[in-house]
């Protein structure tokens, strides 16, 4: 008799976990970047979003160890004088909302189209085929089309509100079927499998034997490719703000903070652009870092790229 | 007497050939749609009396577990039926299945694979448990838990544990438990000592037994040990792809055995300190029940095969001793 | 009796994380030529790491820690592995429990066979293809010269152990390490492949060691048994003494626990318990937490095979004498 806590600490996870530095390196990264972007508000020093506090005489201010820089902005400040650590921090809260968000909206749709074609075998080719006609759109696509009608909908001052859920919807629709291939491979894998068939003798209902005891098997790959599309979700979002499409600049994330500095970046100011690409860079290193590890411990063969 | 389970006739068939467009072929210069169709069990029936163990040998791949399955619901039929105690169950859904599902219990072969891996012992024993008596309380479920562990010798102390952290024996054990919670009048055990250790068996054996004896179940058991089945059966039907060809009580089948496939199987058990070579040598293959020989299954490998048996299907035979043996050759009493 | 192999002392460990699995320990075997030696035991006793150490085949965390394994005067268990090339599939050959183990399913069963008869003996084309319809034909695969340009996913089980076996003997070997040749196939099929291997070693004289858990089978083709537990041999001898005479209390459970033991009764002679994890030896006599017969002195000292007046050698102190105080 065992307790959860003690069992975790038995685990072959958590000894593998210690064992590999690169996958702790990463985690603790990866843990810091997170806690600092959502503690933002409170150790940020300047609030990029109040208008009030931004003077357009503090612009583009070299970072503090920098001639011309002052000890107030650590990280120097953008084109319109906001503080750059603060406005990199809320960014990167904005990111790593949008990449987790539209990954929750992935798994989520992708879980449920996965699990019944894998399940209900009626419904599988027109699942997926639907599924490879959503793959055949590039994110972009969806993205421009999507983005452009609500742009002209809203306007622009509208746009600012939406944008977030926006995003997290069009990054969420244009992956799912990642998750969609990947649940109902490993449905078709589990569903053979005796405990199933004993699952069935006991009576169950197919909806509970679909969610208690074939969903909980196939979690681990789709645990695999959640930390990838996590980051490949930032990275989507970050290339759809560097084309105007993502997050506005009064409301920057840490690709409309790299797009804004960009036209800067031969007047000399590269630090608007530097300073949150680098951000953006670690921040998808330590996922996909992490990622490796977590495809590695869970399942060698699984899933390659 | 009549029969806990009347099984008349039944087919299973799988439709193997995959979608509709994979269906169509160019033969000829004609499309023409083709289908690949298992024939995994075909015209069996059977009847299984109360309080008896009926095993069921055979080659592997002759349709042993599918018949299980289909017993047990997981397939339906293509022809015939399914009669429990007289009712009808072969054509029934889920929901009408319902009552037969606390009655008749299943054991599978693979003990890593039946078994959940994601749930500990206490919640895949108290599943079934609670889902056909919603009304029992909390501490009677674990009562009635813990009691049926104990009778499969499995310390109610390891509840909290999941499956990888017991070996192969063990496992099997709580296979049975997670059949006998229920309560079951019938369990259809497939294969269930097949992959355990040679001094694991015994004690599984034991355990099916005890518990036949202490509940008074009816089996139907599936082995392809044969001196297992020699010892635990009342009756032992043998199977030849899809097809029964012998059905007797253990004591005959095994003393005299009639159906010339039964004489070449019982002939290639290896016996303790015995001598091999004496085994009666089949020729040819065995064939897939893709392409089934037209007359008798066994015609491609039969050594008294004649015209007759490549031609017809033998009909089941009732002979004097009250087994039943399908075959043209015993019936002329050529063999 | 010329001896064929002598394996001597021989120590197998895994190095894992939790600790060392010992899955041999100290076992000595020799086999002389064209003598057949049956290995029995159950799951995890280490039969097969036992087959693989013999060839030098163990996988990664597995190492030879002790011991020697003399094979025509030299002692192979140090070999490097182009050394040992040169000796399996040439002068000793395995054959596994999964044919596909050893064919290639995307060659001809011809191209894999001449493959192997090329790489080792220096013989031109058309005399490969010579010997391999000629082993073929041994094994009784019927028309031997169709079958060579097909692939083995069109064999039938008990046809492809047979392939693997006519493989094996391609190379004329001295001996064959058969791992659970049988224990996939039916019985039919394993009654023909077992009186297969029985009918060539006679023929061509080789040694067999043949790894498997059916005591039947291997008392039906076997010359000598070695009983295997945790990675020890516990009972050493002659088939028909072990069979009829068993010493060692495992032995014994393992026979009587069989359905024609139960003399009659319903209910079958089971042992107790179950094998001891690997990692978790007793300090004592490994078999003695099942034992019956056990002694306060099997809980402290491992008991060594020691020769009883039958020839049989068994390591328990309750049988042998010499192991008495
Ligand atoms: N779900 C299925 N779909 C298609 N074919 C199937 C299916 N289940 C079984 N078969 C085929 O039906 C035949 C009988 O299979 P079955 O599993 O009943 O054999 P068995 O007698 O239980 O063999 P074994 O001893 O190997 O368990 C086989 O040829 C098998 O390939
Ligand atoms: N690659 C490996 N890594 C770690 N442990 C291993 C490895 N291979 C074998 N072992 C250990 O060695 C022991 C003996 O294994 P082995 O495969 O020889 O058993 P066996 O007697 O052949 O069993 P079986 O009848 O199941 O084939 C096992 O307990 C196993 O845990
Ligand atoms: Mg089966
Ligand atoms: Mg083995």
């Amino acid at each position: 008799m065992r307790t959860r806590w003690q069992r975790f600490k038995q685990s072959y996870m958590l000894y593998n976990f210690l064992r590999d530095p690169v996958a702790i390196t990463s985690f603790i990264i990866l843990a810091f970047l997170v806690f600092t972007s959502f503690a933002a508000p409170i150790i940020a020093p300047h609030d990029p979003y109040d208008s009030s506090t931004i003077d357009i005489m503090d612009a583009q201010m070299a970072p503090a160890w920098i001639d011309g820089g002052s000890s107030e902005f650590l990280l120097g400040t953008d084109a319109q004088g906001r503080d750059m650590l603060s406005t990199m921090l809320y960014g990167m809260r904005v990111s790593i909302l949008i990449g987790v968000g539209a990954v929750c909206l992935q798994a989520f749709i992708g879980i449920i189209v996965g699990l019944l074609s894998g399940y209900v075998r009626r419904l599988d080719n027109i699942l997926m085929r639907f599924a490879d006609v959503q793959l055949s759109f590039s994110t972009y696509m969806v993205a421009i089309f999507i983005g452009a009608i609500v742009q002209t909908m809203f306007g622009v001052a509208g746009y600012d509100r939406v944008a977030v859920p926006l995003l997290i919807v069009i990054i969420g629709l244009a992956e799912w079927p990642q998750y969609a291939r990947t649940v109902r491979a490993s449905v078709l894998a589990e569903r053979k499998k005796e405990y199933v068939e004993a699952a069935r003798v006991i009576g169950l209902s197919r909806i509970r034997i679909m969610l208690r005891h074939i969903l909980p098997n196939t979690l681990s790959p789709v645990l695999v490719i959640s930390t990838v599309q996590v980051a490949n979700a930032i990275m989507s979002e970050a290339a759809l703000s560097f084309l105007g499409l993502g997050m506005p600049i009064t409301k920057p994330s840490l690709g409309s903070l790299i797009t804004a500095g960009f036209e800067y970046i031969f007047s000399g100011s590269w630090w608007i652009t530097i300073f949150p690409g680098i951000l953006l860079v670690s921040l998808i290193l330590v996922i996909n870092l992490l990622g490796d590890w977590v495809r590695d411990f869970l399942n060698p063969k699984l899933y390659k790229g | 007497m009549s029969a806990i389970l009347e099984i008349h006739d039944v087919d299973k068939h799988f439709d193997i050939s995959g979608s509709f467009l994979d269906q169509l072929q160019l033969s000829k210069g004609k499309i023409t749609r083709k289908r690949t169709v298992v024939k995994a069990v075909n015209n069996v029936t059977l009847d299984i009396q109360p309080g008896e163990t009926l095993s069921i040998v055979g080659e592997s791949g002759c349709g042993k577990s599918t018949l299980a399955r289909t017993v047990m619901g997981l397939y339906k039929p293509n022809k015939g039926t399914i009669s429990y105690r007289g009712d009808r169950i072969d054509h029934l859904n889920s929901v009408k299945m319902l009552p037969y599902r606390t009655k008749m219990q299943m054991v599978f072969q693979d003990p890593y694979a039946s078994l959940n891996p994601r749930m500990n012992v206490r919640q895949i024993l108290e599943e079934p448990v609670r889902f056909h008596n919603p009304d029992l309380s909390r501490s009677e479920i674990k009562a009635r838990v813990s009691e049926v562990m104990l009778q499969v010798g499995v310390d109610p102390v390891w509840a909290s544990n999941y499956p990888h952290e017991f070996s192969g024996g063990q496992r099997q054990r709580i296979s049975i438990a997670r059949a006998l919670v229920v309560d079951p009048e019938f369990i259809a055990a497939d294969e269930p000592i097949a992959a355990l250790d040679v001094s694991i068996q015994a004690q599984i054996l034991n355990l099916l037994m005890d518990a036949q004896e202490q509940r008074g179940l009816t089996y139907l058991f599936i082995s392809h040990d044969l001196s297992v089945v020699e010892h635990i059966s009342t009756r032992v039907a043998v199977m030849y792809l899809g097809c029964i060809c012998e059905l007797a009580t253990a004591k005959e089948l095994f003393s005299n055995p009639k159906h010339p496939y039964t004489q070449a199987l019982l002939s290639a058990i290896p016996r303790l300190g015995g001598k091999i070579g004496g085994h009666v040598r089949l020729s040819g293959d065995v064939p897939t029940p893709i392409n089934l020989p037209s007359g008798c299954a066994f015609s491609g490998r039969c050594p008294h095969v004649n015209e007759r048996c490549m031609q017809e299907i033998p009909a089941q035979l009732k002979l004097e001793s009250g087994s039943v043996v399908a075959c043209h050759g015993i019936e002329e009493g050529r063999i | 009796m010329e001896t064929l192999i002598d394996i001597k002392n021989l120590r197998v460990d895994f190095a894992l994380r939790s600790g060392t699995v010992r899955a041999v320990r100290d076992v000595s075997l020799s086999i002389n030529k064209g003598e057949r030696l049956g290995i029995v035991g159950e799951s995890g006793a280490g039969k097969s790491v036992l087959g693989f150490s013999i060839i030098n085949l163990i996988s990664k965390p597995g190492k030879i820690t002790d011991g020697e394994i003399i094979f025509k005067g030299h002692d192979i268990s140090k070999y490097s592995y182009d050394q040992m090339r040169k000796i399996r599939g040439n002068r000793i050959s395995m054959i596994f429990q999964d044919p596909m183990m050893t064919l290639n399913p995307v060659l001809t069963i011809g191209t894999q066979m001449m493959e192997t008869v090329l790489a080792h003996m220096d013989v031109s084309k058309k005399e490969a293809e010579k010997i391999c319809l000629e082993k073929l034909t041994k094994v009784y695969i019927p028309s031997p010269e169709k079958r060579l340009s097909q692939y083995p996913h069109e064999f039938s089980g008990g046809m492809r152990q047979r392939i693997v076996i006519a493989i094996s003997l391609l190379t004329s070997p001295n001996l064959i390490i058969a791992d659970e040749p049988t224990t996939a196939l039916d019985v039919t099929i394993q009654a023909e492949i077992m009186d297969l291997l029985l009918e060539l070693c006679k023929t061509e004289n080789m040694g067999l060691i043949l790894i498997t858990h059916d005591l039947a089978v291997v008392s039906e083709v076997t010359q000598r048994i070695a009983v295997l537990y945790a990675g020890k041999v516990v009972e050493l001898g002659l088939s028909e003494q072990i069979i009829n005479n068993p010493q060692h209390p495992y032995t014994q459970g393992l026979i009587q626990a069989l359905p024609q033991m139960a003399g009659g009764k319903k209910r079958l002679n089971q042992i107790p318990g179950m094998m001891p994890s690997l990692l978790d030896m007793p300090k004592g006599c490994p078999f003695e937490p099942r034992c019956t017969i056990c002694i306060e002195r099997c809980k402290q000292e491992i008991p060594i095979l020691k020769e009883l007046e039958s020839g049989t050698q068994v390591a328990c102190f309750m049988r042998n004498g010499a192991n008495k105080r």
